[in-house]
């Protein structure tokens, strides 16, 4: 039975790699966004099959039950923003914005990064996780540059050279960690793979592991986007196509998380090294709070979700921070909804920027009259995300900051002070933008309505009722992550 | 150990941060790059000679990579670059040498004593090579910090990237698998660029990438 396993691991990293090789060469937009969303359901389908049939660690690749949940919501959130993408994009080269050249490109390095992001998930080898950590960054730049004009360019600079730092210091880190586990599993390949790492890691020099933690957190933490390392995440959300704004929302930065996640396993593992638990609260809490206050000041629609994305990426550190069964089940909770909505707004912003043809706030005004569906849209959007019942994200937070309470009391005050700012930024900018005197174009506009509130929906159910079976898992992968 | 073997090794790794140091200074784009070539050639030798001590001929590929990749193809393209954009007139640096120059000896001694101090326990050959790729490491991004022009920032990216190669090459029987991705992601990384400073040329005809900013505007 494992085979039928092994072939669903393979179908998640062949499938888009295949559909990008092809796509590199497919003239004509209709039938490569199509294939897009073909090559993504197919993945997504692969993924889901992972549940039932788990091949056998390998030296290379391996599934447990902590990373199929990533793979999972990852493919979905690469399936769903394949659909929004078509839709987008269509637009786009009806007035011009992209060539069809670029477009071929862009379809290409949708997939390419779609396989950076699962190999990073499927990896046994942190030197492999490396690898495939650095394709999709290296991805993400082009992709964020492709519109060319000079901000785009800024913005994609800047994120070339803070990521490109930030991989450094991670490959640094990694190089640390095997010098801590080659006296213990010996030389050579074993002393990279994860699954080998973490069944001996209690030999390893707790010293050259903590070192080697400081490294990976300063280098993952820069793909995570914690303040201060956080420079290069609005201006790459702001600049660079919408859809690819979702994807590095929803899936990119978790991915790094999660890269970060498997090395405090690691050193959870090893007594006498730190804990790596409050160095994970102190910089999530300095995202959370100086992301809120940050909220206030955004004048462009993308960059101020960019920073809030910011904001819930520190929430979700803070969580895998504190540890413990309750906070790392509402740490998985939280990623996977602001995951969900996240990206859910930035379709409903995608589609509000091109028919309004402006990103400024202050242009943008009255969404529920001249654009009742995507301004509802948005508006239940911005409601998740900033944290109200009886959504999803309420249900997380209130676990965040309830077992925040009941442990460290002290530590909630400035946590749930970031909430309240946060949520002050967001209802303030809504009013405006959904219920203000409308302005601008009122075009009707062409959407694909269906991602966007599929997305919600799912937060919206998770929020009221959440089955069984999923938390069962989740409190498992909890209960392993220590 | 052979004493010999150690002392080459530890000479070499020394003559990449000295070449660091000296990357530091060069306000001539020209200059920094017959450097930073100096910088990918000691690179080569060190990796070859710890190649030859560890018995591992694996290495040598990598040794050769830099040799040829680094040292050689790579220069001379930035250097036909330079010239076609006509920016060989001096570097503008964010903050004065001499200021550099001190941020750059507080960094390596930081490096020693950060790593001599947590590896007492491994073998002094791997132990001290990694103090120095450290140095190297930090000195490749002090001087991207510290360097306006777009240029300049990759060839300190690139001779961090060295230092990232030292250390793997130090650390002995590392699988063979990072190596190669490494050399591969320089080159990846490299294409990235390429493409980069052809769009910024195509754009704003120079290559500072302080002009970027202006281009905020209101945006902030």
């Amino acid at each position: 039975m494992s085979f039928l396993g092994l072939d669903a691991l393979g179908a998640v990293l062949l499938v888009p790699i295949a559909a990008a090789t092809i796509l590199i060469v497919l003239p004509g937009y209709v039938l490569s966004a199509r294939l897009n969303v073909v090559a993504s359901l197919v993945t997504l389908g692969a993924a889901v099959l992972l549940f039932f049939e788990r091949p056998a660690p390998g030296q290379y690749l391996h599934v447990d039950d902590l990373n199929v949940v990533f793979i999972v919501l990852n493919t979905f959130v690469g399936f769903t923003t394949s659909v929004f993408s078509a839709s987008y994009i269509a637009h786009e080269i009806e007035i011009g914005r992209l060539t069809p050249t670029y477009l071929r490109f862009y379809h290409a390095m949708y997939q390419t990064m779609m396989f950076g992001m699962n190999l990073a998930l499927v990896a046994n080898s942190i030197g492999l996780m490396w690898v495939a950590v650095e394709l999709a960054t290296l991805t993400t730049v082009l992709m964020v540059g492709i519109y060319r004009t000079s901000e785009a360019l800024e913005a994609a600079w800047k994120y070339f050279i803070l990521g490109s730092v930030g991989i450094a210091l991670a490959l640094f880190g990694t190089i640390l960690v095997y010098m801590a586990a080659r006296p213990v599993v010996g030389e050579g390949v074993d002393a990279m793979t994860w699954t080998i790492l973490v069944a001996n890691a209690s030999g390893f020099d707790p010293a050259l592991l903590n070192l080697a933690f400081i490294f990976l957190l300063l280098g993952y933490g820069t793909k995570v986007g914690l303040a201060p390392l956080h420079a290069w995440l609005p201006d790459a959300h702001a600049e660079g196509p919408t859809p690819i704004s979702a994807v590095l929302s929803g899936l990119l930065l978790n991915v790094a998380l999660y890269a970060l996640l498997r090395f405090k396993i690691l050193l959870a593992a090893t007594p006498q090294a730190i804990a790596p638990g409050p160095l994970l609260v102190t910089l999530g809490l300095t995202s959370l709070v100086f992301a809120a206050f940050m909220l206030y000041r955004r004048r462009d629609i993308k960059r101020m979700f960019a920073y809030s994305s910011i904001e819930h990426m520190g929430i979700i550190a803070f969580a895998f921070g504190m540890g413990g069964p309750l906070a790392n089940f509402a740490g998985l909770l939280h990623m996977t909804m602001h995951s969900l909505t996240k990206s859910a707004i930035f379709f409903a912003v995608g589609h509000i920027a091109q028919v309004k043809g402006t990103q400024k706030i202050a242009e943008i005004r009255g969404l529920t009259v001249t654009h009742p569906v995507l301004g509802w849209g948005l508006v239940l959007g911005v409601v998740a995300i900033a944290g109200l019942p009886p959504l999803g994200i309420f249900m997380s937070e209130f676990l965040v900051v309830s077992s925040t309470f009941a442990r460290q009391p002290w530590l909630a005050i400035p946590l749930v002070l970031g909430l309240l700012v946060a949520f002050g930024a967001l209802l303030l900018r809504l009013g405006g933008l959904a219920f203000g005197e409308p302005a601008g174009s009122t075009a009707p506009v062409e959407a694909s309505y269906v991602p966007m509130f599929a997305h919600l929906g799912l937060v919206c159910t998770a929020g009221i009722y959440l089955p069984p079976p999923l938390v069962a898992w989740f409190q498992h992968v909890a209960a392993l992550l220590g | 150990m052979d004493r010999f073997a150690f002392d080459l090794a530890h000479l070499l790794a020394g003559g990449l941060v000295l070449v660091s140091f000296t990357m530091l200074y060069q306000d001539r784009l020209y200059a920094l790059l017959n450097i930073f070539a100096i910088h990918a050639l000691v690179l080569t030798l060190s990796v070859a000679w710890q190649a030859n001590v560890q018995h591992a001929p694996h290495l040598y590929v990598t040794a050769a990579i830099a040799l040829v990749f680094k040292a050689i193809v790579v220069p001379l393209a930035l250097h036909r670059m330079v010239v076609r954009l006509g920016i060989h007139r001096e570097v503008e640096t964010v903050v004065g040498i001499g200021a550099t120059m001190l941020a750059g000896m507080g960094l390596v001694a930081l490096s020693m004593v950060v790593m001599l101090r947590v590896t007492p326990g491994a073998d002094p050959l791997a132990r001290e090579d990694l103090a120095f790729a450290l140095a190297v490491v930090l000195l490749g991004l002090l001087m991207m910090v510290t360097r306006r022009n777009a240029v300049s920032q990759v060839v300190g990216f690139m001779s961090l990237e060295n230092g990232l190669i030292l250390a793997a090459t130090g650390a002995k029987g590392m699988p063979l698998v990072v190596e190669i991705s490494v050399a591969f992601s320089i080159l990846i990384a490299f294409i990235v660029i390429g493409i980069f400073l052809f769009r910024i040329r195509e754009r704003f005809d120079t290559v500072d990438v302080h002009a970027l900013d202006r281009f905020r505007g209101e945006r902030r």
